[in-house]
């Protein structure tokens, strides 16, 4: 073993862990009138952490090919840390007011970099074992956060709610990857590509790991979680699970079905258009008719991954380059979208679309990062999300798949609907008593600015685009 | 030579419209804003001076020929091959050119509008609009890219629509606004195809690439499908003249130019006389190598057409008209139409391009003075409070410096020498002479008109007889008349120190000699017709005279189609009203509303029925999820099983 070599490539998991550990240990040695000192210094660690994670890694493998690591990885492990970033800063607040009366203050950063650090390893994994370690330890810390107000029955719930599913669908997909391991004999994705196969047996163990695949992702019908799940949730853990760990579920997604799965290629085409075609709909039809904000933003996320699923079929860097692209996007207007309820929820216990009714008046410019979000969540232009959805069109549309591409269309006009209600309420409805005016914290403020910023400049700064279609390179 | 600081001359017009739009309230108090806006073009104006110095005297020639600079270039989105829109500058003899007219007379405007704008409401918004037109023309001016022009092109189309409606009160204003904005819009349609096309043809934007011999002989080996026996960088030539002739007010397309005149004075001088106005002008000199080449140069000849007839039709009117902006406005008309004769008219080679040469010594020298007088019209209205003629005359001894400076600028467009407008104009007859008869019988003819409207001005203006006023007029701020001096003094002189200008500006960029022959028929013939012209107005319009009255009724029908514009804002009016919104707008307004709407609204009922039918799968309960989630598995492998194996 390489010392040097296992710094160099797994720089970001050690990093993570020392920040994990000083951040237990700081805690530790603060006393209780102080907890305050702990939220600051979280987020100046991570800060610089995320920094640090900007620096491209080499390329290259540990343990035998079980770890991977890549330009285009690192480039996705460091977009990872700006969204959690992002969702740290809106956080602030609420572990301030909820949190720490409760005795808790380390114990939310931690377990939040924890299941970070799970993404970390499951995007980076050659081989089933790292996979499936990296899936758990990911969703594992998450349970904990979903119950973190758990003096709220729907938040302990949700909790419940989510760590048996996934416990199902973890024994779904390793009986599935135990199928697969017995026709293939062997667990590296590299060598998966080149063994004969067994038809059969080996289609049904790949449904079945792709299904556990695809409840991260919320695909349909793998996603009745998620609606509950988001609902229940603190808002900021509904957040993280709606772009970090969907992102990096997509993202192997991709690694699985190109490179192990290449031979198949037929067989999961076909699959995605079936969930891609399920997911849309079903994600609109539910969106639709939601009137507390969370779960509105819930059916929305499964809607969208719908639409990913447009890009991941095209099979190739195109593909890679266009999902990484709107990942990117859809991270900025989700993040942004949450956020505003998050502050909202926090500081008037509202969530209904008809809450929002007359909040320009009252609180312009949240109204207006909420209609930026919404706007790019629906992909109009020139907001950053109408290039994401235009470019995975036009994979969709590369690969000859037009049907799919109209359906699509179909279903954004449906979307649209829904996108602009609570915009409708916000700007040109007017209330007898809207959401009184309230001043956010300076870190949510900040993440904001940020936010707002990212969703006009990230459409037009086409070096951004460039850049990520160089790395997709790796892809044929 | 670093170049690199010349994007600061539209960065600083940028930085006072940002200051002066974001932090209206605080610059309530009055004057304040008006400095911002000085200051600002002030300091571009010295720059532009410093690099035109630069260009011309000392780094431009190299090898005898000016080398074109490009200090700063940005790939801003990147297309197949070499297709590309990018964001840059170009350093070359015409567009060093423009920079000093555009920032010369923004910066006179600018001064003089703290004396014409004093006391008004929307002061701060005024500069805030003047520095948003000035930052956009000027990087019109500089751009390295069509792409680049176009974007700019159509922010110049806001800032004059801004400016034309700045007084939003008046109802004649908000239309007036509306009708440029909407005719000039509906010409940059055309130019926006013809960059698609020469985008989709030709395969690159950039201007330097385009005018390249490569390129053009490239074009001449593919020169795409024909259309009506032209070829389709030819028509992409053409529709992209179509863009200019909209904001160069060519016919037809000129009606919004007269009402143009509701905006501010000031504005009128700036942006529909000395810059705007020339933008197209400005773009068929820019890709004028294409013009010349490609399909035998047709397009070209399109342009020497349009030019000459709207400068013989835009000269008619104006003899008719009473109002003095409108004068000016439809001088300006007939005077880019000889601007762009000019262009239509050159060679390419040597002295050949004497035409494009002159043509763009008209736009320099024809700036100064018809800013000049505009910026005179702005001082009488501001000391008489009407813009019709009948209400003024004996104004020269109330306002001498007025008087004094639109004599001197009447001559120059009249063409006597020594002003400025002599030389430019005599040139343009003597390329137009080379080329053809018919165009310079034009010309010559609306070189006369132009003196005799011009002379009528002057003489019903500030002679005419005596008239009463109820408060004297006069000439009352310092911040008006001295750009009036200034001004009158670069007429005076800009001609004989720029001759010959091709030293200059050619279209080969290698500088000629050419030499005026003082004593050739046709200089004397043009100075002869214009001395006709100008002593028809003095025995006409010196002192009141019953002349007038005898020959508007000697040309009868003529004269009355003359005066209501050849009746053109009719046909207009007829064609969109009774044909366009009758017989087509009306017909799809149905089909949208019933056909298209109703399959919109179709797809919503369906959604919400679908929708409430599926609710219920959304129970809670977490033992139907799992149920859910492994018929999910199966039927998936199912689906495979039965499909594809």
């Amino acid at each position: 073993m390489n010392w040097e070599n296992l710094f160099a490539l797994m720089r970001n998991e050690i990093l993570l862990v020392i920040a994990v550990l000083a951040l237990i240990l700081v805690d530790l040695f603060t006393p209780k009138a102080k907890k305050k000192f702990v939220i600051h210094t979280a987020n100046v660690l991570f800060f610089l952490f995320m920094l640090w994670s900007f620096v491209p890694l080499p390329e290259g493998t540990l343990f035998g090919g079980s770890f991977v690591s890549k330009p285009l990885i690192g480039f996705f492990k460091a977009v990872m840390n700006v969204g959690v970033m992002l969702i740290m800063l809106q956080a602030v607040e609420w572990v301030r007011k909820e949190l720490i009366p409760q005795g808790f203050a380390s114990e939310f950063y931690v377990l939040l970099w924890s299941s970070l650090l799970g993404l970390d390893y499951l995007i980076s994994s050659g081989d089933f074992l790292m996979f499936y370690l990296g899936l758990e330890l990911s969703a594992l810390p998450v349970a904990a956060l979903a119950a973190f107000e758990f003096y709220r029955k729907r938040s302990a719930e949700a909790a419940v709610k989510y760590v048996l599913l996934a416990a199902m669908s973890s024994a779904i997909m390793l009986f599935g990857i135990s199928l697969i391991y017995a026709t293939s004999g062997s667990i590296y994705f590299d060598d998966i590509l080149h063994v004969n196969q067994m038809p059969l047996l080996e289609l049904v163990g790949f449904v079945m790991m792709v299904s556990g695949v695809a409840f991260k992702i919320s695909l349909v019908p793998f996603h009745f979680w998620t609606a509950d799940v988001y609902e229940g949730a603190p808002t900021v853990v509904s957040n993280y699970l709606s772009v970090i760990s969907k992102g990096a579920a997509v993202f192997i997604l991709m690694t699985l079905l190109f490179v192990p799965l290449r031979r198949y290629e037929g067989t999961w085409t076909l699959m995605l258009w079936i969930l891609a075609v399920l997911t849309m709909f079903v994600g609109n039809f539910f969106a639709l008719r939601q009137q507390n904000m969370k779960r509105f933003l819930a059916f929305s996320s499964v809607a969208q991954a719908g639409f990913i699923l447009l890009g991941v079929i095209g099979g190739n860097a195109m593909a890679v380059k266009t999902v990484i692209y709107f990942l990117l996007i859809y991270i900025f207007s989700n993040v942004a979208a949450f956020g505003v309820v998050h502050v909202i929820a926090m500081h008037s216990g509202k969530e209904n679309i008809d809450d929002y009714t007359g909040l320009y008046r009252t609180n312009p410019r949240l109204s207006l990062l909420l209609m930026l979000a919404l706007f790019s969540l629906a992909g109009i232009p020139p907001v950053a999300g109408f290039f994401g959805k235009f470019f995975l069109y036009a994979t969709a549309a590369h690969k000859g798949y037009y049907w799919l591409v109209f359906i699509a269309v179909v279903n954004v006009t449906i979307s649209l609907y829904y996108y602009l209600l609570p915009v409708r309420a916000a700007f040109l409805r007017r209330s007898e008593n809207p959401i009184p005016y309230f001043r956010s914290d300076i870190y949510s403020k900040l993440g904001f600015a940020v936010l707002a910023a990212g969703l006009i400049v990230i459409g037009l700064y086409s070096p951004l685009y460039e850049y990520i279609a160089q790395l997709s390179q790796i892809f044929q | 030579m670093d170049f690199s600081y010349v994007i600061w001359i539209p960065a600083l017009p940028l930085i006072s419209f940002l200051l002066l739009g974001l932090f209206n309230r605080y610059f309530r108090k009055e004057p304040v804003a008006g400095y911002v806006g000085v200051a600002s073009l002030g300091t571009a104006w010295v720059l532009a001076l410093y690099t035109a110095w630069k260009y011309f005297f000392e780094v431009g020639l190299q090898n005898g020929q000016y080398v074109p600079f490009t200090p700063f270039k940005w790939d801003w989105i990147h297309f197949a091959g070499k297709l590309s829109i990018d964001m840059g500058i170009l350093l070359d003899p015409i567009s060093v050119m423009m920079l000093v007219v555009v920032t010369t007379i923004s910066f006179m405007v600018h001064i003089y509008s703290i004396g014409y704008m004093y006391g008004d409401e929307g002061f701060a918004r005024f500069y805030a609009y003047l520095s948003l037109f000035s930052f956009s023309m000027l990087s019109l001016v500089l751009a390295s890219n069509i792409f680049q022009i176009y974007i700019f092109w159509e922010l110049v189309g806001v800032s004059s629509f801004l400016l034309i409606g700045y007084y939003f009160v008046k109802p004649s204003a908000i239309a007036a606004a509306k009708k440029a904005f909407i005719v000039t819009r509906f010409a940059d349609f055309f130019f926006l195809v013809g960059i698609l096309m020469i985008g989709y043809f030709v395969g690159t934007f950039d201007i330097e690439t385009l005018n390249s011999e490569g390129t053009i002989a490239w074009i001449a080996q593919h020169p795409g499908p024909v259309f009506m026996g032209l070829s389709a960088v030819t028509w992409a030539l053409i529709l992209i003249f179509v863009g200019g002739a909209g904001k160069s007010a060519m016919f037809p397309l000129h009606i919004w130019l007269p009402d143009a005149m509701e905006g501010p004075t000031p504005v009128s001088a700036l942006i529909h006389a000395a810059t705007m106005v020339v933008a197209g002008v400005y773009l068929v000199a820019r890709l004028f190598p294409l013009f010349y080449h490609v399909g035998d140069g047709f397009a070209l000849r399109v342009v020497a057409s349009v030019g000459t007839f709207s400068a013989l039709f835009a000269a008619i009117i104006a003899l008719t008209q009473e109002d003095i902006k409108r004068v000016l406005a439809y001088s300006t008309m007939s005077q880019i139409g000889y601007m762009m004769m000019a262009l239509g008219v050159s060679g390419y080679e040597g002295v050949e391009g004497l035409g494009y040469m002159a043509g763009m010594f008209h736009l320099f020298t024809h700036a100064m003075f018809k800013a000049l007088l505009f910026l005179i019209a702005g001082v009488i209205i501001h000391a008489v409070h009407s813009n019709l003629m009948k209400d003024m005359g004996g104004l020269h001894k109330y306002m001498p410096i007025s008087s004094w400076t639109f004599l001197i600028a009447a001559l120059a467009i009249s063409g006597i020498p020594p002003m400025a407008g002599f030389y430019s104009k005599d040139e343009i007859l003597h390329a137009a002479f080379e080329y053809n008869f018919l165009i310079w019988l034009v010309g010559f003819l609306v070189a006369g008109l132009t003196a005799f409207y011009m002379f009528r001005l002057y003489f019903r203006i500030f002679h005419n007889g005596t008239r009463e006023y109820h408060h004297p007029p006069k000439e009352d701020s310092r911040a008006m008349t001295g750009p009036l001096i200034f001004l009158a003094v670069l007429t005076l002189t800009v001609g004989w120190v720029f001759t010959p200008f091709s030293k200059y500006v050619t279209p080969t960029r290698v500088p000629f000699t050419y030499h005026i022959h003082w004593g050739s028929p046709l200089v004397l013939g043009s100075m002869a017709i214009a001395l006709a012209g100008i002593l028809t107005a003095y025995f006409f319009y010196y002192k009141p005279t019953d002349y007038p009255q005898k020959a508007a009724r000697a040309f009868g029908l003529t004269y009355q189609w003359a005066k209501n514009k050849f009746y053109m804002d009719e046909l207009y009016l007829f064609i969109t009203k009774r044909i366009i919104f009758d017989k087509i707008s009306k017909p799809s307004a149905w089909f949208d509303r019933h056909v298209v709407d109703g399959m919109m609204n179709a797809l919503g009922n369906t959604t919400v029925w679908i929708s409430n039918r599926i609710k219920v799968l959304q129970s809670g309960r977490l033992q139907e999820y799992g149920i859910y989630f492994v018929y999910g598995v199966v039927v998936l492998i199912m689906v495979f099983y039965f499909l594809n194996f």
